[in-house]
């Protein structure tokens, strides 16, 4: 995990994602135990208050859970809630911002499209 | 369990050092206190601790005045520059000394301490480098039962790898025992994230009294063109600027102007605590 202090994002925000990113990768596999307040806290020199606000909106977001006693463990279901969570923003994220470089460097949208296929057939060699 | 500084004043000799301070601490926080070299960090600090007397105005616990009340100032702990320590004394009587006055010691936690900052408890004061005085200092500091702990410029002579296991310790004994830290140093790229609220004093003045997030939500920087920035930026409150060229940079601290458009060429991004410091106690950063 790694942490951008350069302040273009709140840290509590990083923590979530850097944690959303982990159950993504599979890092922390669904049932398994995230690491604790205090861990993340102590290792990377972050307030308790704040790691546990960025825990706070994935708990919100049913992707991690607090097992009394035990401590925060990724939810079941979570990879897919994460996979349907950014399908639906790669539009907006990704697609809106290719489209306006695409404009901006004269492309076609045939030509962009052309691309993109390039761009599968270049990652199933 | 609250400390309240109400007006206080402090002056030497004709030089007024703090002038009316006020501010809360509230239990288990971690308070930054910065300022520049000067600003009067090291007064309020020992003023909080009756080390010194302010000419004017109180510090209370919970309504009680601390003034020369041991009880109450059983429940703080100042670990600053000044070495109070015998030479010849050994550290293992010293750690027994600060239990005598303070009504306990946590021997475990500082054995763990001491182990995993490879100091020897054996040796005498005198015979510790810098930096082993200071970290002999944090060690006493975590280990008293307080409820207040004032750190005056903790990491001094502090090595890259002591000072990155100080943090670590200082995190984990916090989360342990929640009670509140008062960290003053000038490493603010260091403490940035483990501070939640900040006081910045300048002049003997509180400048900023808020909670870190806050601050920064309010702090940006707008970089572009220099006339197409200083259009947008115009009435708002510029702390600082840089320029290379006719590429401008201004900084800004408050809110920006909703209804101004954003022009294509203006970049706006966020500032850190370190740079927010700096423009805000710089000489243009006064001005306003």
């Amino acid at each position: 995990m790694q942490f951008d202090f350069s302040g273009q994002e709140p840290i509590y925000l990083q923590v979530a994602n850097q944690i959303e990113e982990g159950i993504f990768t599979g890092a922390f596999k669904e049932e398994t135990q995230v690491p604790s307040t205090t861990e993340m806290s102590r290792e990377f020199h972050i307030n308790p208050a704040t790691v546990l606000k960025g825990i706070n909106i994935l708990v919100n977001e049913k992707l991690v859970e607090k097992r009394r006693g035990l401590g925060m463990f990724v939810c079941k279901g979570a990879y897919n809630l994460i996979l349907e969570k950014r399908k639906a923003a790669f539009f907006e994220d990704y697609v809106k911002k290719i489209v306006l470089e695409a404009k901006n460097l004269k492309l076609t949208e045939v030509e962009l499209v052309q691309l993109i296929k390039r761009g599968f057939q270049s990652n199933e060699d | 369990m609250k400390i309240k500084v109400d007006d206080v004043s402090k002056q030497f000799g004709h030089k007024q050092i703090l002038k009316e301070i006020n501010l809360e601490l509230e239990p288990n926080r971690i308070y930054g206190l910065l300022g520049r070299n000067g600003a009067g960090k090291s007064t309020l600090l020992n003023i909080l601790t009756d080390r010194i007397f302010p000419n004017g105005g109180s510090v209370t616990m919970d309504g009680e005045a601390v003034h020369e009340n041991d009880k109450l100032l059983g429940k703080m702990y100042l670990m600053s520059e000044v070495n109070l320590y015998q030479k010849r004394a050994r550290l293992q009587d010293l750690f027994q000394a600060s239990r005598l006055m303070y009504g306990g010691f946590d021997d475990a936690y500082a054995k763990h301490l001491c182990d995993a900052f490879e100091l020897n408890p054996k040796l005498k004061f005198g015979q510790l480098s810098t930096g082993y005085r200071t970290i002999f200092k944090l060690i006493i500091a975590l280990s008293l039962p307080v409820d207040f702990v004032f750190l005056d410029e903790p990491i001094l002579g502090l090595d890259a790898n002591h000072r990155e296991l100080f943090y670590k310790e200082l995190l984990d004994s916090y989360s342990q025992h929640p009670r509140t830290f008062v960290i003053s140093t000038h490493m603010i790229e260091e403490v940035a994230n483990m501070i939640e609220h900040v006081f910045v004093i300048e002049d003997g003045k509180i400048l900023v009294d808020d909670d870190v997030d806050h601050m920064l939500a309010q702090a940006y920087v707008i970089t572009g063109p220099g006339e197409t920035v200083d259009s947008y930026t115009e009435g708002l409150n510029v702390i600082g600027s840089e320029s290379l060229g006719n590429l401008k940079g201004n900084y800004v601290f408050g809110k920006l102007n909703d209804t101004r458009e954003i022009p294509d060429t203006v970049q706006i991004s966020r500032m850190d605590l370190q740079k927010l410091f700096i423009h805000l106690t710089s000489e243009e950063g006064q001005a306003k």
